[in-house]
């Protein structure tokens, strides 16, 4: 175990940790904008303690968030010192706007948000709750940014080794990062309403509080009924941007050996790829699918694999099978959003108890898209840290081997730790239930305010 | 204009920035281990609760900016200081999920301990850095080329000591302000006893220093140095008496006002011991620079968000101000 393979094996568990919180902060300060402004437009109670609910889950997972991402920002001169110092004319100014333009913005936001209730007016208190969520999206965007330079680089020019910025706007633009961050961004959105969904839906199985979690089921399956099919086509641009920019990534997660000369290249739905072999075994493929997925026509040509030498290719039975089960989680949830689009239209949407249950065992799939998405892209951008470029065995610090050895040992054991309270308090937190009988605070106290119902109170 | 001193500014400010704004949050964490009861720590939590993440921020700017403006020192820093700057984040963790784990929970006492370790972790980790860097780094054709414990000394593990005892000052300094009754009057016995040792601290790692890192008496004893580095410890001793005065006094705002002043005079007075070295003994601000254009457009972004930043930030420390109420956070 070289220092390579550990710091490579330390920053993905790092990052595949950390992306699972921010992912719901993204969705869930969303979420938590739309019943905000439906509780400050309707003056309905219910939408008051639905936002305080929903608010506890998220100032958890904030939390975690925050800890594991200040890892990251260490781990790049910790663990790839030579990658940072080569390319951090380009890529510093993203991480220092990220933090500038996003992390101050939700953190300075966040106390406001969580504990600003009896100090501030509501419509300061609306402003916070918007401010957390727009911080959160622009990191996500910066943080894209980064990561997209890193995949298709614009913008620089490589001197002796060196990377130095020509055009920060073909930089921070480059090929990649529209697609990305509207498919990243929308993965979060999803994955967050499918999670509300599921705990309404399971809630709603129990029969506790009704009125809340009818409504906020309701809530996130119209978001979700319309993020979901989006995000399919996000994919697929997604998808033809790695075609343009990438083609070993798009040939290894699509297992494509040979480059199709005569017709169209085929679609490989499963297989067992070789890679010594550089061929598939057992392979059951589409004619013509390949083509028409990436170029839009039935012969498009798509380099295949071989056409690259082998210490360019990246692992593919890991990005083949990573990819499909990104796409088939993508295709699962639409098929469950046109279930729910059917129940809506017969009226039996909150009273079908085999959807509710559905909703329940699919709503954590998003995170596992997503892992499988960043898995694809980030194994398939190997063996380069910037395509083409740069290869990760060039970007590792010299230290020893065992300065990771140390550090891997405790990260998976301090992220277990963390990972197993934050499932325990959130899990608390769900049983406990939302909170119908506190006063509000007299600053949200409104002429005209429509109080809960007495059945609403009622658990049954 | 020099841009190179300019984000040696900017960088020097977030640092002090986020170890004033931090401190008194880590100190309250190491202050928890000599409480008497969970209403004792509830208030004591409740009264960073609101800031202590845009607090901690700084630290994350700090990083960024010197990774934006010098990363070579960015690079070799982080990879000669491996072990203690991710013990740093190790400790940063615990100490941060226990904010809103400790709050959710019926049993307090395992995050209460989290609390206070992860700030002593922290703390200390944040000493053998400091110290670690004071101690020199192998530097070679731009990369690091030492060795994994290098930073380990009883020079860096005296100054971790002496973080302790100045971020106890500033926690318990800061408490004076926030609380009443029987937590503030605790408050002022830790702060008094707490502002005597840091002053031991202080005057121990001064003198240790030049031994340490030669150059440093050179730089004091010559022109243009001479003329004013004894200025900074004047401020020190001064500060120091004000701070202990002001506690006899039962001051409330004036003792953690004095300490920050006192912090500042040691702050400033190791830059002026060690400048131009960045990265004692060998690396200086303008070779460890980053790409002109980099530097300027990075400083555009901040000069135009940065007083935003600050804006919002005293906003929020105007909204939470007062003494911590009945009302609970956490």
């Amino acid at each position: 175990m070289d220092v390579l393979l550990l710091s490579r094996i330390q920053f993905a568990v790092t990052t595949m940790f950390h992306i699972l919180f921010p992912v719901l902060t993204i969705g869930l300060a969303l979420y938590l904008v739309a019943v905000e402004s439906l509780w400050l437009v309707t003056k309905q109670e219910i939408y008051y303690r639905m936002y305080r609910f929903w608010v506890k889950i998220f100032a958890i997972n904030f939390g975690v968030g925050v800890v594991s991402g200040v890892v990251l920002e260490f781990e790049f001169g910790t663990n790839f010192a030579n990658f940072s110092q080569a390319v951090s004319n380009v890529f510093s100014p993203f991480l220092a706007f990220e933090i500038l333009t996003a992390f101050f913005l939700e953190a300075g936001f966040l106390g406001l948000m969580l504990f600003g209730w009896e100090r501030v007016h509501r419509s300061i208190h609306f402003l916070a709750t918007c401010l957390v969520s727009l911080g959160a999206i622009i990191s996500a965007f910066w943080i894209l940014a980064a990561n997209s330079w890193m995949q298709t680089p614009a913008g620089y020019k490589l001197v002796n080794g060196k990377f130095m910025v020509t055009d920060f706007s073909d930089a921070i633009f480059s090929p990649s990062l529209f697609a990305r961050m509207c498919h990243m961004t929308m993965a979060s959105f999803e994955t967050s309403v499918l999670v509300v969904a599921g705990i309404s839906a399971y809630y709603l199985l129990k029969g506790n509080h009704p009125a809340l979690f009818r409504r906020s089921l309701g809530i996130a399956l119209l978001m979700a009924v319309l993020f979901v099919p989006l995000q399919v086509y996000l994919g697929d641009v997604s998808g033809r941007q790695v075609f343009h920019h990438q083609p070993t990534k798009l040939a290894a997660l699509e297992a494509h050996w040979e480059t199709n000369t005569a017709g169209g290249a085929p679609f490989v739905v499963i297989a067992f790829p070789d890679m010594e072999a550089e061929r598939n075994r057992f392979a059951i493929d589409i004619p013509n699918g390949l083509s028409l997925l990436v170029t839009h026509s039935f012969h498009g040509k798509v380099l295949g694999l071989k056409e690259f030498p082998r210490k360019d290719r990246p692992d593919v039975p890991i990005l083949f099978w990573s990819f499909r089960l990104m796409v088939a989680i993508g295709f699962i949830l639409l098929f469950v959003m046109i279930w729910a689009a059917v129940l809506w239209w017969g009226g039996r949407l909150y009273e079908n108890r085999p959807f509710l249950r559905t909703l329940w065992v699919v709503h954590p799939l998003g995170f596992l898209a997503t892992e499988f998405g960043w898995i694809t892209n980030e194994v398939g951008r190997q063996p380069w840290l910037v395509y083409n470029l740069m290869r990760t065995s060039e970007g590792v610090s010299p230290i020893p081997a065992g300065n990771v050895v140390w550090s891997l040992s405790l990260f998976l054991i301090i992220f277990a730790v963390i990972g197993t309270s934050y499932f325990y308090y959130v899990l608390k937190t769900l049983r406990i239930g939302p909170d119908l009988s506190s006063p509000l605070p007299p600053v949200q106290r409104r002429a005209g305010m429509q109080p809960l119902k007495a059945k609403e109170k009622g658990t049954r | 204009m020099d841009l190179v001193a300019i984000w040696s500014g900017l960088i020097g400010l977030a640092i002090i920035l986020y170890v004033i704004l931090d401190g008194f949050g880590l100190g309250i964490g190491l202050l928890f281990r000599s409480t008497r009861n969970e209403e004792e720590r509830d208030i004591m939590m409740d009264s960073i609760a609101p800031v202590w993440d845009a607090n901690q921020t700084w630290l994350v700017f700090g990083g960024g900016g010197v990774f934006v403006a010098f990363p070579m020192i960015y690079g070799v820093v982080f990879s000669a200081l491996y072990i203690p700057l991710l013990t740093f984040v190790f400790g940063l963790i615990f100490r941060g999920v226990a904010f809103e784990f400790r709050g959710d929970s019926t049993r307090k006492e395992p995050w209460n301990k989290a609390f206070f370790f992860g700030s002593l972790v922290a703390v200390v980790a944040q000493g053998l850095t400091l110290g670690g860097v004071l101690s020199g780094t192998r530097v070679v054709e731009d990369h690091f080329a030492g060795g994994p414990f290098d930073w380990l000394n009883p020079f860096s593990v005296t100054v971790a000591l002496a973080l302790i005892a100045g971020y106890i000052l500033l926690g318990s300094t800061y408490l004076i302000i926030k609380t009443t009754g029987t937590v503030q009057a605790r408050a002022y016995d830790r702060a008094f006893r707490a502002a005597w040792i840091v002053l031991a601290f202080q005057i121990l790692v001064t003198i240790w220093t030049p031994f340490h890192y030669p150059s440093a008496l050179s730089n004091w004893f010559s022109p243009p140095r001479i003329y004013f580095i004894w200025v900074f410890p004047l401020i020190g001793l001064s500060a120091f008496y004000e701070v202990v005065v002001s506690l006899r006094k039962r001051r409330e705002i004036l003792p953690f006002v004095f300490s920050v002043v006192f912090f500042f005079a040691g702050y400033l007075g190791l830059i002026a011991s060690v400048f131009p070295y960045v990265v004692p003994p060998s690396i200086t601000f303008q070779q460890a620079a980053a790409q002109k254009e980099t530097l300027s457009f990075t400083l555009w972004g901040v000069i135009i968000v940065l007083p935003l930043v600050l804006g919002y930030t005293v906003y929020s420390y105007t909204v939470f101000r007062g003494k911590v109420g009945t009302e609970r956070y956490y």
